[in-house]
Parts: structure tokens; C-alpha cells; sequence
């Protein structure tokens, strides 16, 4: 099966002017959702996909309103449906570059069916969520990936709800791409969403983003300027998983799970280091990074980026398939198929 | 068999019992197909249960065909005249359906002490009353089908599934038909087996001629009257649920719309989606949804660019497809949702028709959220209903709720193959490319309808969505553009009316009492008033297809009766929608909510009563 792309490109060189619309920005000031909109804007150039071709669609809440400041075809949809929307617009047209942007009670709690199925499916969707770890456009209830514990508006006693992690999450749907990235580094964000534009088949960035109101610094112990190299790592594919302010910690597989170790310490050389495949298709290992947390920095960057024929291509295939070989090409030629008689 | 006397009726119904797996679908089918194509008109009735394979020879697990065919035919039939019973729970619970003096066909081999027992009988059921009140034909359907099967070499597995074709040979003997299109039925279906098409055609014949050598079936033999009436033209045989998937195939071919379904799996409404799914060569594009909410919401993001989009459900669908439709109406973009409804409430009977989600389809959305509901009234007629469903959606900006029921759906009935060149055009409301004043609710001052814009259109970038907008497309909170919003939704809605051809008045002209039905009930209720005015009984009769908006003439037309009688299988829905229309207009009701059909009997005693007083 020949590979194929469907969205049309452009040599018309865009600038993120092109894709800033005329709407007020109505966020918080010190939203996070502020530099993620400025990523997003930077990242449609870099796609070359013609500006009619672009599509965003969104659920409902704070990030939900990105669809309005893009000027690009968009709808804001209603809470959790984004994904269903998206893929009818998808395969109503398939030559549209279709952008879904959820946060994480949009996207996990009320839409988490939809989700699971749209990555499962492997249609080419460009996923987006922001995840701030709380309801943030109904004042502060916890959402599924609130820490445990964490007193919210709903929790004044702690929640004693496990979250998600939106990347074992992704890939326990068989995604195909997952990357993540931090809403305090656009070029990262627009780096992950570039990518995710180019690939073929559902792709899925999570972005940590910070809710200055009823959140605020819930990522600050991995996002601070002081801790945030040691905290994270930005994994690039084909080379060695290393981090740190002088990069010299690195991840190693000790045959029983991932560990975090300093090279020049107890014999550890460069030559222990993992390298990072993205390309990898069992997901053992990309979950295994998704997960990283607590001892280990949290992974950032294109965790998994895998080739699996989109849904796209293959429903595309199926029609053009039936097109050339199909009984009936006309409703005439089917309503008067089978046992027809003359009266 | 010519020395036989025969009989020719106008009409004659015929009903296959049995266990759920004894093929009873097929049967009827069958029958019914044969009997359309040596020119009956015919309509059938399915009545099957919710259960796949309930427990074997229990009540539960019946399944029931009926088979109408004949001159004239509205309605499936109330009773049947011949009753074909597989085993004796089918023939329990069907007995009720047999007209008294109908002939009754049981496979005795299956009344077995241990078969009756589980179908309730204390004791022997063939009383020497029974015998007096029905011609009782106990055939061995079960032996003689077991030992062609053995002649044939066949395991008894396989053989006991073709019993049903030695049941069909009888009918096919007392209703004097022929048993070719069954064969080439049977030839066609197990091409690659052979065997099986040799095993089914022994059986098929040896019923036939075992019907042949009872003397009992000579004096019963019936030639069905043919249709004598029906237009001019090719014919197929049709349910409502495939006629529902051609009227939007012809509806996409007809306004160049590509089609989209997104939906899920529902009784009775599945249908829809299995035929739509055949067509890529039409360019359908189905799609199977994880759940309901998801069947809609990809036909809405469909609609948004460009396709003639559609979803299709029953009425728990219809419910968690509210917030949904309520977007759609908002987005004001084409849709067309298929309500194949059925007993409700919740998961209420499944396989059984109804008429209550008629206030669902009206009122069940958060908000002042019109939108068009219309109605088909006949199996075939679906076809038209779904065309014009879809016209109304692309025409108008807005989402359209078709109600047909499981009754229609299942049904079957014939249907005259229109050409396509004869049906209506379909002008969607295009925007043009690079349009400097196009606005995303600048309406057109007729019909109140947007433009659509599609993704993919230079120079017509916009935003739609859930929260409410101004005219030119941007946000707005504003109170009176609210109002004004409000209003539009409504009056594009109302405008609808200015389409639509006048309600019309069947039956006597001058007439005591008005009958008034809506979609799937059509049928009996034609059926009864006709043949009241037959007997000299002043009855009118108006049947509603296009229920929201009403047609122009509703009012007027109702008010020139000092009786009228709101006939629906609820309990009364469209009454009340009427009376808040017209309350100036006294509305009686009929209602039934058993989960089956009106039979034109029950109509007429009650008309006749109302007449009196």
C-alpha cells in the first residue's frame, strides 16, 4: 500500500501574523495557555499546510477558547466531544489538517472514551491537551490527573482518586506518536507539535500547563528555572538519554527498570547510556519513560513516534477501492438491483 | 390439483411462529418476496424477540413473521388466516393472532410432553373445542424434514435448520404459488454448497406435496387477488430501514453532497447503517462510532465540512444524542438524525414499535432549541422521508429529526423504483470562496437559512461552536442580540412551513368525525377509515408527516371539525403538541402502548363508539 498524504501544502511562506486572529485573548494573565497559543501559531508555518486547510476543533473549558484567537476554520465544540467532532471532520475531508486542543477534564474525564478510541483508530489527528491538573473554567475541582491527595474545591479532604497519565494513557490505546512538553518553552512546544503535524496517524502532545488561578505551580517542582534540567529530560531520538545542567546524568536500563545515574560515578560511561529510539513499535520502553516521575526526570520531547498506516489511508484506500470496483456507481443502477419486476 | 375448488380472496395473511432460531424471518421473506413478484401487493410485520437464542421452546425465545398480501394492502393485517407453529410455545403465544376458523399448521413432532411442559400446556392443547374452533393440520414437519436429510446424507444439525422450507412448501400449496423464486433464492444464497441447495429444495417440494396429499388442503386452497390498482411502473420489494439508506443515498447523489453517517449500533435501527456501509462505491462514508454521543458529534463535525451528514438511532440514542443536536441547532448545520424508535422508556421493548419519543424529538434539548421533525408513514415511503430530510437539512441550515418506527423499519412493503431524474433538486446553501460579506449568521431573508461555509474554501476562515454568536460571527452575551439570535433559530425553523405542500383530508367529505394519525400508523388507520366510509360512516381522516413545523393549513383544517380523535401508539404526544397549537380545537385520543401496531378492528369499534355519542 503506497503511502499517501492528503493535506495539500502551500509554498506560501506564513508567518504566525497569518494565523493571529482579531479576537481578544481572554485568558488570565500568567496563563500558561498564553504561550502554548504562541507555539501553536508558530508551529502552522512550519507545517507548509495551506491556511484554508487548517482546522481546529476544541471542547469546552480555558483551553477550549483557542479555536476563537487562530485564524483558521475552527469550532468549539461541546465538553469531551472534541475528538468525535474532529474525526467526521477529518473524514469529511481528508485533505484538512485537523487540530484538536483539550485539557485534561475535557479530554480524559468526560471525553476519555472518545479519546481512546481516536488514538486506537490511528486517524491522522493532531491531539493536543493541556494539562493543568484541575477544572479551571469551573473554579477549581479536581480532574483526573490531580495529584492524589491534593485538596481541591471537591476534595477538601484530599482526593482519593489515582490520575492518569496521559502518556500510558495514549499508549495503552496503541498510540502511535506521544510527546510532551512544558507550556514554559514554546520552541519545545512548537518542536513536539511540528512533529505531530508531520505524522501519519494520531498524534497526541501533552502539555504541562500552568493554571495560575486554582493551580498554580502544580508543575513548578519540575518547571523551575533552578530545578528544571535536573527534573526533566528532553529526549531526542538516536541519542544518548541525557540530562542535567552540564548533561552528565544519564537513564540506563538495569535490567529490572529505568534508573537515573551520573556518568564519571561508579564506572558509568556515555557507553551505558540509553539511546533514545522513538521509532521503537512495542511501547514497552516509551511507557516506561512516559512514567518517569519522582527519582527520575520527567520525560519531555517525541517519546514515541511509531509507522502504523493511519485509518486516513486506509479509509481513503477502501473508498477509491470500491470507486473502481463497486456494484453500483449511480442510485439508479442500485434501486433497480436484485428482483425488480414491471407492473 | 386441479381437481381442487380454489378460492380467490382479496387478501389474505399469513403468520410463521417459532423458536428464534427456526429460520420464521426467513419464511416470511421469502413468502412475501414470492408473492410480490407474481404481482400482490404486500406489506409485512416482524415480531421477533430481544434475545438472539432464548432458551429453546420457551415462550421468550418465539419469533413471529406476518405476511399481508393481496389486492389492496395497507397494513401487515390484524389475525392471520393461516398460522404456521414450529413448536407448541410458538404455538401458544401466536394462537391469539389466528383469526377464528384460521387454518393452523403445527410441527407435531415437536409437541413433545417435555416441549409442552416448558410452553406451559398442563395437557394435550388439540381439545376437541380447539379442533372445532380452527383447522388444525398436524404436520410431521419435523420427521419428514429428518429423513430427506438422511437421504441426502446431511448431519441432523444442518438438516433440522431447513424445517422452516417444509412449512414454506404448505403455504406455497394452499396459497397456489409457485416454487421457483425460492429455488432460485436457494440457488443464489448457497452457491458453494450445493448440497445444502439440493437439501433445502427436497424439503421445500416435499412439503408442497405433502400439502398436496391432505385431503383437508384441497377445500383450502386460495388465490390471492393480485394488485389491481398500482401505478405503472418497475416495483422492488423494500424495508423501511433500507428504503431510510437509499432515500440519503439519493439525497447525496441528487445535491452533490458527499454522504457521512456516523452512528452506533441500535435495535431497531442498525439496518440503516449495515446498508449504508455496503455503498462506498456511492461514496458513503460510515462510520461506526465508540458510542452514541460520538455517532452524532462526527456527523456534526461531518456537516461542518461539507458532507450531507447523518445519524441514525433509536430512542435511548436519541437521548444521549440531546446536547449534541442541541450544537448542531446552535452551529445551525445540516443534519439529519433517523429515529427508528421503539418501546421506551429506556431500554423498554427493543424489538417492539412505538411512537414516544415524539416530544424527545420536539422538546428534548437544554434551551430554545427548534429544529424540523418529520415523519414517514409507510415502510417504502421511508425512502422519501429520509430524501426529504435530507433537502430540508441542506436547504435550511438545520438539523432535521426523521421518525420512522421498528414497525416501518422491519416492515416490508413494495416500492416503486423512482428515476432519479424525477426527483426533487437539492440546492445546498454554498458560500462562494473569497466572499468579501460573507458572515458566518448573515441569514437569507426568505428562509432565515446561513450560508455554509466549508473548511478548505479560501478567504472564509470562521469559528462556530456551542456559545452564542452574533450575526457577523464573533462572540456575543449581549442580551439582545441573544433575543435576536433566539428569534432567527425559531422563524428559520417556523419558515420551513412556506415549503411545505398543505395538510390534506381523506374520506368523507362531509363528515362527523376527524381521524388524525402520524407516521408509522398510516396503514391501519387508512385501512379503517376507508372501510368505514365503505359502510356509509362519515369519518375524515389527515395524517401528519410533517410535524414540525405543522403545515400551514393545520388550524383551519381541524377546525371544521366538531369531533376529532388523535389516533398514536403513545400516550398522546401529538395530542398534546396539537392542543397547544390549537387548543380553540376539543381532541379526543386513541392511544396504545403495547409495543405493537393498531389493528384496524380495534380502530373501527372505537370510531363507531365515538360516532354514537
Amino acid at each position: 500500500m503506497a503511502e499517501r498524504h492528503f493535506v495539500p501544502n502551500t509554498d506560501k511562506e506564513y508567518t504566525k501574523a497569518d494565523f493571529t486572529s482579531d479576537q481578544m485573548v481572554k485568558w488570565c494573565p500568567g496563563c500558561g495557555d498564553h504561550a502554548i497559543l504562541a507555539a501553536l501559531l508558530a508551529t502552522f508555518p512550519k507545517t507548509h499546510h495551506k491556511k484554508e486547510n487548517i482546522c481546529m476543533v476544541s471542547g469546552i473549558g480555558c483551553s477550549s477558547r483557542i479555536p476563537y484567537y487562530v485564524d483558521t476554520y475552527g469550532f468549539h465544540s461541546i465538553h469531551g466531544r472534541a475528538c468525535a467532532i474532529a474525526t467526521g471532520v477529518k473524514l469529511a475531508n481528508p485533505a484538512l489538517s485537523v487540530w484538536v486542543n483539550m485539557g485534561d477534564g475535557d479530554s480524559m474525564a468526560i471525553g476519555g472514551n472518545h479519546l481512546i478510541h481516536a488514538i486506537r483508530r490511528n486517524q491522522d489527528l493532531n491531539i493536543t491537551i493541556f494539562n493543568n491538573e484541575i477544572y479551571g473554567l469551573t473554579k477549581g475541582q479536581y480532574s483526573p490527573t490531580t495529584k492524589f491527595g491534593q485538596v481541591t474545591k471537591t476534595s477538601p479532604y484530599g482526593t482519593i482518586d489515582y490520575p492518569f497519565n496521559p502518556g500510558e494513557l495514549v499508549m495503552g490505546a496503541q498510540g502511535t506518536f506521544f510527546a510532551r512538553t512544558l507550556d514554559c518553552v514554546p520552541q519545545l512546544s512548537t518542536e513536539c507539535m511540528t512533529r505531530a503535524a508531520q505524522h501519519d496517524g494520531t498524534s497526541v502532545v501533552e502539555v504541562l500547563q500552568n493554571c495560575v488561578i486554582f493551580n498554580d505551580k502544580t508543575h513548578a517542582a519540575i518547571t523551575d528555572r533552578a530545578v528544571r534540567d535536573d527534573r526533566t529530560i528532553v529526549l531526542e531520538h538516536g541519542k544518548p538519554m541525557l540530562f542535567g545542567k552540564n548533561k552528565d546524568k544519564g537513564l540506563r536500563f538495569n535490567g529490572r527498570q529505568l534508573e537515573a545515574v551520573t556518568i564519571g560515578q561508579d564506572g558509568i560511561t556515555i557507553d551505558d547510556i540509553m539511546i533514545h529510539h522513538e521509532d521503537t513499535e512495542d511501547a514497552g520502553i516509551h511507557m516506561m519513560l512516559a512514567r518517569m516521575g519522582g527519582d527520575l526526570p520527567v520525560a519531555l520531547g517525541v517519546i514515541r513516534n511509531v509507522k502504523k498506516t493511519s485509518y486516513t489511508q486506509l479509509y481513503e484506500d477502501q473508498m477509491d477501492e470500491q470507486k473502481q470496483k463497486g456494484k453500483y456507481l449511480t442510485m439508479d443502477e442500485l434501486l433497480n438491483s436484485g428482483d425488480t419486476w414491471e407492473v | 390439483m386441479s381437481q381442487n375448488q380454489i378460492v380467490t380472496k382479496e387478501d389474505i395473511v399469513v403468520r410463521f411462529a417459532g423458536d428464534s432460531g427456526d429460520g420464521m424471518q426467513l419464511s416470511g421473506t421469502l413468502f412475501s418476496d414470492a408473492s410480490a413478484l407474481t404481482g400482490n401487493d404486500i406489506a409485512t410485520f416482524p415480531d421477533y424477540p430481544a434475545e438472539i437464542r432464548a432458551p429453546h421452546n420457551t415462550i421468550a425465545g418465539v419469533s413471529g413473521y406476518q405476511v399481508h398480501v393481496g389486492n389492496h394492502i395497507y397494513s401487515s393485517g390484524d389475525k392471520c388466516d393461516i398460522l404456521v407453529a414450529m413448536n407448541p410455545a410458538s404455538f401458544k403465544s401466536n394462537l391469539k393472532w389466528a383469526k377464528k376458523g384460521a387454518m393452523v399448521i403445527v410441527d407435531i413432532d415437536t409437541f413433545t410432553d417435555e416441549a409442552m411442559e416448558k410452553a406451559g400446556y398442563a395437557a394435550d392443547p388439540f381439545t376437541d373445542e380447539m379442533e372445532r374452533a380452527y383447522t388444525i393440520v398436524k404436520a410431521p414437519i419435523s420427521s419428514f424434514t429428518a429423513k430427506i436429510g438422511e437421504q441426502h446424507g446431511i448431519d441432523k444439525k444442518t438438516t433440522d435448520k431447513s424445517r422452516n422450507m417444509f412449512a414454506l412448501g404448505i403455504i406455497f400449496y394452499v396459497t397456489h404459488k409457485s416454487l421457483d423464486h425460492t429455488f432460485a433464492y436457494l440457488e443464489r444464497k448457497f452457491a458453494k454448497k450445493p448440497e445444502i441447495v439440493a437439501l433445502n429444495k427436497a424439503v421445500l417440494t416435499e412439503g408442497y406435496e405433502y400439502a398436496d396429499k391432505l385431503e383437508v388442503m384441497h377445500s383450502h386452497i386460495v388465490e390471492v387477488a393480485k394488485a389491481d390498482s398500482m401505478p405503472k411502473g418497475r416495483y422492488r420489494n423494500i424495508t423501511g430501514n433500507v428504503a431510510t439508506a437509499w432515500g440519503l443515498l439519493a439525497a447525496s447523489e441528487k445535491s452533490g453532497r458527499q454522504l457521512f453517517l456516523g452512528s452506533y449500533p441500535i435495535t431497531p435501527a442498525t439496518e440503516v447503517m449495515v446498508e449504508l456501509a455496503k455503498h462506498k462505491s456511492l461514496g458513503a462514508r460510515v462510520f461506526q462510532a465508540e458510542d452514541e454521543i460520538a455517532g452524532i458529534c462526527s456527523a456534526i463535525g461531518a456537516s461542518y465540512a461539507g458532507a450531507l451528514a447523518c445519524t441514525s438511532t433509536s430512542g435511548p440514542g436519541l437521548s444521549l444524542k440531546s446536547e449534541a443536536l442541541g450544537l448542531a441547532v446552535m452551529t445551525e448545520l445540516p443534519l439529519v438524525v433517523v429515529d427508528v424508535q421503539r418501546g421506551g422508556p429506556s431500554t423498554g421493548l427493543p424489538t417492539k414499535t412505538e411512537q414516544s419519543d415524539l416530544a424527545q424529538a420536539l422538546y428534548g434539548r437544554n434551551g430554545e432549541a427548534p429544529l424540523v421533525v418529520v415523519a414517514a408513514s409507510s415502510s417504502a415511503n421511508c425512502f422519501y422521508w429520509a430524501f426529504n430530510a435530507a433537502k430540508i437539512a441542506l436547504e435550511h441550515m438545520t438539523p432535521v429529526i426523521l421518525l420512522t418506527d421498528g414497525y416501518l423499519g422491519n416492515g416490508s412493503q413494495l416500492f416503486r423504483i423512482p428515476k432519479m431524474a424525477d426527483m426533487p433538486e437539492i440546492k445546498p446553501r454554498l458560500a462562494t470562496p473569497n466572499d468579501p460579506d460573507y458572515r458566518p449568521f448573515r441569514r437569507d431573508p426568505e428562509t432565515y437559512a446561513r450560508q455554509w461555509a466549508l473548511p478548505g474554501m479560501e478567504g472564509l476562515s470562521h469559528r462556530v461552536g456551542g456559545l452564542e454568536k452574533c450575526p457577523d460571527g464573533p462572540l456575543s452575551t449581549d442580551p439582545e442580540n441573544h433575543a435576536l439570535m433566539v428569534y432567527n433559530r425559531q422563524e428559520k425553523v417556523n419558515r420551513v412551513a412556506n415549503y411545505i405542500p398543505e395538510q390534506e383530508v381523506t374520506g368523507c367529505p362531509d363528515a362527523d368525525l376527524l381521524v388524525v394519525g402520524w407516521g408509522g400508523t398510516a396503514g391501519a388507520l387508512t385501512l379503517a377509515v376507508e372501510e368505514m366510509n365503505n359502510e356509509g360512516k362519515k369519518v375524515a381522516y389527515t395524517h401528519f408527516n410533517y410535524i414540525c413545523p405543522l403545515p400551514k393549513n393545520t388550524g383551519e383544517l381541524l377546525r371544521r371539525y366538531k369531533k376529532i380523535v388523535v389516533c398514536e401508539l403513545n400516550n398522546g404526544q401529538f395530542a398534546g403538541y396539537l392542543r397547544t397549537q390549537f387548543p380553540e380545537c376539543p381532541m379526543t385520543q386513541y392511544n396504545k402502548i403495547m409495543g405493537l401496531p393498531f389493528e384496524v378492528g380495534e380502530l373501527k369499534e372505537h370510531f363507531t363508539k365515538l360516532l354514537s355519542c
